[in-house]
């Protein structure tokens, strides 16, 4: 199908500490002068009635790069990667693909071009087998008109061997998903994306209902995603997640762009400072200050009197 | 199923080894458990032998003769059912339904002359419109299906009643058997085999539609978007799964399935009844959920779904051969629902992994 995959094997050895490695980039990526963008919005509204969900956002996606998009929980990051992946149409501004103007219609037509969106909860099908949600909606057949059937042997063979690559070792892809972790289902859905050739995979806050370990297994894919020269855009409300994985970060706040820098522009303090709105977040960590006796130890004991 | 070619992935990849190791631990207990019908299968055994052992005639070719009978009619739509409701989705008219396309077969051929295989296409076609219409209704307005299909029901049985009494000011349309065609329709639809004992014809359409039904399911890509649609409607969309397609297909499904049966059933007395079929949509869900069906969708099994409407005709035979009252089905119906879902929960956990 797609002959990118069988770079992935190679990628595994430094797979150890992927999150805090040091990349081998791809041509030009990371130090400001990236490669050709896969993907761009250029002052990019939306509108829902008489509300802003998005006001003049701009951002770039290019390949073997991580561009994170960040925000509070309405900041509009949902907004965004809906127009994205061609789930609503950009009421205003510029939507580029390959560097000229496009609009998706449907989710389809995004898909087409090769746009695949993992979404947090719709990313799997629990009561499914593992081989069957891999291929969902792009099932390998043999014969034809109604003799048409699946290609099952085949099928399983495959997703073995792909969710292998990114260092899950499926026993028995007849299991159902619903066996499977959290960080495991969003793993299948990022690797069967990019078996079908994902030029851009879009995630959609990927770790937010995951514990530490499981984002980290979550994290470490991105990282191979980007390093086969996938374009990835990484949504997230939590700078400790995003930084260590991005190359670009987009800070959006109540629909609108805060700003947007690359990883040598900014350190993950800073990020997170930004995302909670900068003096916003100091005078709430005052606040809080002030309302807690210092002392960790006794903090039980005496915050309930103070 | 093919687990010893999926076992040896010709070629596979180099330093995967523990992968084929692993596999071969999966034993034939668990992947029996993991399968939705077999609660049904064993039920069926079990009910089977008991009528069998305790009564006669039960056990006796011209007894299985009447029991694969009753289970035909009911197991024909039960198939169908069964493939909605692992769409995520219901339908209350289809027993109903069974009584509107017998009577609309009788109608044509005895009040318009038409020729009985004529009146059969259009019974047909009749019926594939009602099940788009309960389909795209179901769709396009995010309706629950139950809801939708109680609807239909209750307009299929008044235009039953209705029509019927103003065209031939009864409650029942006869004479079928004068109509053009109707020996070579009855052979195909209502007919027998396999003489002395006679088995209906309607056990081979049964066995047919549930073969087809489970092929289709398990082995074609509409199967594995029908799982999907009924699993996660928002997970299949975001895949590419045309969702909206194929529950108004398995809507038009259902309806041809109830078609089916109201033309068996018609032809076989050649008369229909404006009451056939209400009440029966019950017995296509218990023996869907009998055969590991869920209700919410996304699990289940046609050939359970056939060995449910097996349970359900043994018992509609076995228990007046026992000399019971045969009030005492409706006791064991219910009972049988009951400890079915109960069977099949306790195994759906166990095969999810019960996280």
């Amino acid at each position: 199908m797609n002959g990118d995959e069988r770079q992935l094997a190679e990628g595994e050895d430094e797979m150890t500490d992927p999150i805090h490695s040091t990349r081998q980039a791809p041509a030009g990526a990371g130090d400001g002068t990236p490669g050709a963008p896969i993907l761009e919005a250029r002052e990019v509204s939306k509108y829902f009635g008489s509300v802003i969900a998005l006001k003049d956002v701009s951002l770039t996606v290019t390949p073997g790069e991580v561009t994170c998009v960040l925000g509070d929980n309405g900041a509009g990051k949902s907004t965004l990667i809906k127009i994205l992946s061609g789930v609503h149409a950009h009421d205003e501004g510029e939507l580029l693909l390959d560097g000229d103007p496009c609009r998706f219609g449907s989710p389809r037509e995004a898909r087409e071009a090769a746009i695949a969106t993992v979404y947090q909860d719709l990313a799997t099908i629990p009561l499914m087998a593992i081989w069957r949600n891999f291929f969902l909606g792009a099932e390998p057949t043999k014969g034809t008109g109604p003799l048409r059937r699946l290609e099952i042997p085949e099928a399983k063979r495959i997703v073995r061997e792909e969710m292998s690559k990114m260092g899950i070792d499926v026993r028995d892809p007849d299991q159902t998903v619903g066996t499977l972790s959290g960080g495991e289902r969003q793993v299948l859905a990022i690797s069967r994306a990019i078996y079908f050739g994902a030029r851009v995979l879009i995630l959609d806050e990927p770790t937010s209902a995951l514990g530490v370990k499981q984002s980290g297994i979550v994290l470490r894919y991105v990282v191979q995603a980007r390093d086969r020269g996938v374009a990835v855009v990484f949504i997230s409300h939590n700078p400790h997640h995003a930084h260590p994985v991005g190359d670009r970060f987009v800070i959006l706040n109540r629909g609108r762009l805060v700003g947007s820098w690359t990883k040598a522009e900014i350190t993950r303090d800073q990020l997170a400072r930004q995302m909670a709105g900068g003096a916003e977040l100091e005078d709430l960590t005052e606040e809080i200050e002030a309302a807690i006796p210092p002392s960790p130890g006794e903090r039980g004991a005496t915050g309930k009197e103070a | 199923m093919s687990d010893a070619a999926a076992a040896a992935p010709a070629g596979g990849p180099p330093g995967e080894h523990v992968v084929d190791e692993r596999v071969s631990e999966i034993g034939l207990v668990v992947r029996l458990l993991r399968r939705p019908e077999l609660g049904a299968l064993l039920a069926a055994f079990a009910v089977g032998l008991f009528f069998a052992l305790t009564t006669d005639k039960f056990g006796t070719l011209d007894g299985a003769a009447n029991w694969t009978d009753v289970a035909s009619t009911i197991g024909i739509v039960a198939a169908a059912v069964a493939l909605l409701m692992i769409g995520g989705e219901f339908d209350l008219s289809a027993g109903v339904m069974t009584g509107t396309t017998g009577l609309l077969m009788g109608l044509l051929a005895t009040e318009l002359g038409f020729n009985i295989w004529l009146a059969i296409l259009c019974t047909f076609a009749f019926a594939a419109a009602v099940g788009l219409i309960n389909g795209l209704m179901v769709v396009r307005t995010g309706l629950p299906s139950f809801i939708v299909t109680l609807g239909t029901f209750f307009v299929l049985q008044g235009v039953n009643l209705g029509v019927t009494k103003a065209i031939t000011g009864q409650v029942r349309v006869g004479g079928l058997s004068e109509a053009s065609g109707f020996e070579s329709a009855q052979d195909i639809f209502g007919g027998t085999f396999w003489s002395p004992y006679d088995f209906r014809v309607s056990v081979l359409w049964w066995i047919a539609v549930t073969a087809l039904g489970a092929w289709v399911l398990a082995r074609t890509r509409v199967g594995n978007w029908i799982t999907a649609a009924g699993g996660d409607a928002g997970a299949a969309r975001a895949v590419g799964v045309p969702v909206a397609r194929v529950k108004v297909g398995l809507f038009v499904g259902t309806a041809l399935a109830a078609a089916l049966v109201g033309v068996i059933v018609s032809l076989r007395l050649s008369s229909a009844l404006a009451s056939q079929g209400v009440g029966l949509e019950f017995f296509y869900i218990i023996a869907a959920v009998v055969g590991g069906c869920l209700l919410t969708g996304g699990f289940g099994s046609v050939i359970g779904a056939s060995a449910g409407a097996l349970i359900l005709g043994m018992a509609f035979i076995g228990i007046p051969f026992e000399g019971w009252d045969t009030d005492w089905r409706f006791l064991f119906y219910g009972a049988t629902l009951l400890l079915a879902v109960l069977f099949n929960t306790a195994i759906r956990q166990r095969a999810e992994g019960a996280r």
